[in-house]
């Protein structure tokens, strides 16, 4: 077993970097601090451990979570007992919405057709967050390409280093992966579309399947390197795709929402129960989401792993 | 005893949240708050999907039998707000995941505390500096 209190030598540099004591990094910039500023840091640093407030603190702390878990509980048990049917959680809404929904939206998933038809506007709220999610993720961490004049001599080398890091990366890749890869992706894809368009009929629908497809996305890029994935999916791509799918959304609903608010007719018709070519939006709303969500879990790891698209 | 087993999934909800908060209140390491953030999240959506299940009925989706009656299937709306939940969670910890990378590029250390008394620090450094040039 590794020494607890040896923490310079982890074996796995994430976990080091979890623990925050990542030294690949930082070894130049503390030369560069001067010594009497580490100094003063130091002993700031101690007199900050041994403040009265931060000695009481740990204890407190636990202290404070039991009284909160113990009052959460009490009042839980309060609460109607699991699993019963007059609950008052499970009210006339539920029940108007498993009885009339089949009617009303023509799916089959009671739940598609509660967050696509009478909720929909909340899905919206939903896809925007996301949306808004990347987005402030794009401003932190995309690197800038008119920045570049401007960087130091040392991010300049740090870049450098990663590109080439990267190179070496693609000329070295495990072929175990990317074997594996090669087989299991065009099934994750698939698997990720049939649960995208069968969001109205059966368990699934956008938000899942879009993640499933965000996941195939992910481990071709990690398999095949991210230049593959670029010839694809890159910056235009992602914003076409998230900004038309967000907006075809938004359209759709607003028609919905002047045309077929309840008990109106949309001019859309739900179809046979239990087909594909069914119920009405709900298919195309589930694709819209799909799309979102799929561009927004490879943006998050492109981004955070490469600082680009 | 009795209500302990009829409000188990209540109570691990509850526990977990407890978790997830002190992860919050104890530790110093942002990567390891953001963590406990994700289990309070966990504990919500426990409590609500146990919230809508009843017993001895199925999830809300009509195989072949399309002739619905509120006695054979669950409450859909906590199934709802449970996805509601998981969307916000994501967006709210890549958020904070970039929000993180980007103080550990500036202070390169993850410790709350180092990262207060470094700006503070700063603030100061920049401080003096500017009364050495109004000087």
């Amino acid at each position: 077993m590794r020494d607890p209190n040896n923490h310079e030598h982890h074996s796995n540099p994430f976990v080091a970097w979890v623990n925050g004591e990542s030294k690949a990094k930082p070894e130049e910039e503390k030369k560069l601090t001067p010594t009497k500023e580490k100094r003063a840091a130091k002993s700031a640093d101690v007199s900050v451990h041994h403040d009265r407030f931060h000695k009481a603190y740990k204890p407190l702390a636990v202290i404070l979570c039991c009284a909160f878990i113990a009052l959460l509980i009490f009042v839980c048990v309060k609460t109607p007992p699991f699993g019963v049917t007059d609950a008052p959680t499970n009210n006339e809404v539920a029940q108007k919405y498993i009885e009339e929904g089949l009617e009303d939206t023509g799916a089959t998933n009671i739940v598609a057709g509660m967050i696509l038809d009478y909720r929909a506007f909340d899905t919206l709220g939903e896809s925007s967050v996301l949306f808004t999610a990347v987005m402030a993720v794009i401003i932190l961490l995309k690197k800038d390409g008119d920045k570049k004049k401007e960087m130091t001599e040392r991010q300049k080398k740090e870049e450098a280093l990663q590109q080439h890091e990267e190179e070496l990366n693609d000329r070295h890749r495990d072929v175990i992966l990317k074997k594996t890869a090669g087989i299991v992706a065009p099934f994750i894809m698939m698997f990720g579309i049939y649960v995208v368009l069968n969001g109205h009929i059966s368990p699934g629908g956008g938000f899942s399947g879009g993640a499933i497809i965000g996941a195939g996305l992910i481990l071709i890029s990690q398999a095949f390197g991210s230049k593959r994935t670029k010839k694809f999916f890159n910056f235009k791509v992602f914003t076409i795709i998230t900004s038309g799918a967000l907006l075809s959304y938004a359209a759709l609903k607003t028609y919905s929402f002047y045309t077929g608010s309840h008990h109106m007719e949309t001019g859309v018709p739900h179809g046979i129960p239990g087909a594909i070519l069914s119920s009405g939006f709900i298919l195309p709303l589930n694709i819209f989401v799909g799309l979102i969500v799929a561009c927004t879990m490879f943006g998050f790891y492109s981004l955070f792993s490469k600082g680009e698209i | 005893m009795g209500f302990f087993l009829n409000h188990f999934y209540e109570i691990a909800a509850m526990i977990l949240f407890g978790v997830g908060f002190m992860g919050l209140l104890l530790h110093n390491n942002l990567i390891k708050k953001a963590v406990g953030l994700n289990i309070m999240d966990t504990a919500v959506y426990l409590f609500l999907a146990q919230r809508g299940f009843i017993t001895g009925r199925v999830a809300p989706i009509m195989g072949d039998n399309l002739e619905a009656s509120v006695e054979e299937y669950i409450n859909p709306i906590p199934a709802g707000l449970v996805l509601t939940g998981i969307v916000v969670s994501v967006s709210v910890t890549a958020f904070s995941l970039a929000l993180i990378q980007m103080l550990h590029k500036k202070y390169h250390t993850l410790n709350l505390d180092e990262i207060l008394l470094k700006a503070k620090q700063e603030k100061e450094k920049k401080k003096a500096l500017e009364e050495r040039e109004d000087a």
